[in-house]
């Protein structure tokens, strides 16, 4: 098998079944801890639709664009994120043991989590398939850059890479480094710059170009 | 537990493979299961390591053809039955036969129960002042527990350097095979590639775990 997908790539002929057969499980679990009342379905409803809609990146590229264009705020994200982000006053809480690592010349931070797949959800959203696949999590520790070549990301061959396991109940995110010609740029203009993957380390921001003024 | 959820530096998986236009949950019961396991698990009958160690005793092969929510299910279905919060009988109906047990603690209702989820505070008083300083060397014990363990194997037996002491956190291993919430110092301990790796690293690479005080001893 080349990974565990959400959609199970691999068992094409066995998609329809797994479906109607996961369907029909989860409704029952669903079914039977409602009657018991444990479960309350707008509480599931609630739930779904704040990581459908509500969490995702671009809070993290919200933190990222101001830690570019505040050096206090960079500084005090690098210290202590969950700290500094909880003085944001974002809608969505930030949990705690959040730390920012930051991409410099020198080197590049790669984030995974070979035991499960730990992610920073409050930030990020939930994570991609990717992130969670068997391949991502059994090959970042051992082969990064490889990795990144998946991604068609090449870095400088004397660049540092550092992995960062998330073995424990802190959560990290990666500060990437700015792109170039985006001096004096707002805020809500910096986010735009600012991917998913640049904040797991499997990609760079975009390019001041690819960006609309 | 030494199994395959473990498989950090395992070969034979293939490529990542990154899809743009992935949305968060490709089919319904998928969202369903998340859902679930977000509202069972606020409920105080387990946590966070309880959950994760009933993902990785599904038997292998159901663990590798599994996709991530299914497997968040199958660990809901297990737990619920282990802790007698449903039975086989009312599985394999669909159905409850009887009213519900108290539980622990209320868990998360109502219609705005999404802005309620959040990640939990680990902090727990230390017993003991740091054993190990920022810029020692320590080495990673050579233990296999049965039991729950987050020392993944391929940091076993190998020399990194403290980097960051990241407070006092309560201890999976103490929380899974006895229960209690135990404080243990965390430390992000860095190895160098080849130390790893031997000469098959890559070239200028370091890997980071996140290790409590227990897994770690002088070199």
């Amino acid at each position: 098998m080349s990974n565990d997908h959400d959609h199970d790539h691999d068992h094409h002929h066995e998609h329809g079944s797994e479906l109607s057969e996961m369907q029909l499980r989860v409704r029952a679990l669903e079914t039977i801890l409602t009657e018991k009342g444990y479960v309350d379905p707008a509480a599931l409803d609630s739930i779904i639709e704040t990581y459908e809609k509500r969490v995702g990146p671009h809070i993290g590229a919200k933190v990222v664009a101001k830690a570019w264009a505040d050096p206090e705020f960079r500084t005090a994200l690098l210290a202590d994120a969950s700290k500094a982000i909880a003085q944001l006053g974002l809608q969505q809480k930030v949990g705690d043991h959040l730390i920012a690592v930051e991409n410099t010349p020198a080197t590049h931070n790669m984030i995974v989590c070979t035991l499960c797949s730990c992610y920073p959800w409050d930030l990020l959203g939930l994570p991609p398939a990717w992130y969670k696949s068997t391949a991502y999590r059994a090959r970042t520790v051992k082969e990064p850059r490889k990795v990144l070549a998946d991604f068609g990301v090449t870095l400088p061959d004397d660049m540092k890479v550092r992995v960062w396991d998330s073995t424990a109940e802190t959560r990290f995110i990666v500060l990437p480094m700015r792109p170039p010609a985006t001096e004096g740029w707002s805020e809500d203009r910096l986010a735009a710059l600012v991917t998913r993957d640049s904040m797991i380390g499997t990609g760079f921001p975009k390019a001041a170009h690819e960006v609309a003024a | 537990m030494n199994g395959v959820h473990d498989m950090g530096g395992m070969d034979g998986f293939g490529k990542v493979a990154p899809d743009a236009h992935e949305v968060p949950f490709p089919a319904e019961w998928q969202a369903r299961s998340f859902a679930l396991n977000r509202v069972m698990g606020s409920a105080g009958e387990w946590n966070i390591d309880v959950g994760r160690y009933w993902i990785e005793t599904l038997p292998p092969a159901v663990y590798l053809s599994s996709s991530y929510y299914k497997k968040w299910f199958l660990r809901l279905e297990r737990l619920c039955l282990h802790l007698n919060l449903v039975s086989e009988r009312e599985l394999a109906s669909g159905h409850s036969s009887g009213p519900g047990r108290p539980l622990k603690r209320q868990p998360l209702s109502g219609p705005h129960a999404g802005a309620s989820v959040s990640r939990p505070n680990h902090d727990q008083p230390p017993r003991a002042p740091a054993a190990f300083a920022v810029g020692e060397k320590v080495r990673a014990r050579n233990i296999h527990p049965h039991s729950h363990t987050r020392l993944p194997r391929f940091a076993r037996g190998h020399v990194g350097v403290i980097e960051r002491i990241q407070g006092c956190h309560t201890y999976p291993d103490a929380m899974v095979e006895k229960g209690v919430k135990q404080g243990e110092w965390l430390y992000t301990v860095v190895f160098d590639g080849r130390e790893l790796w031997g000469p098959d690293a890559e070239e200028g690479a370091t890997v980071s775990i996140e290790a409590f005080e227990p897994y770690l001893e002088r070199p």
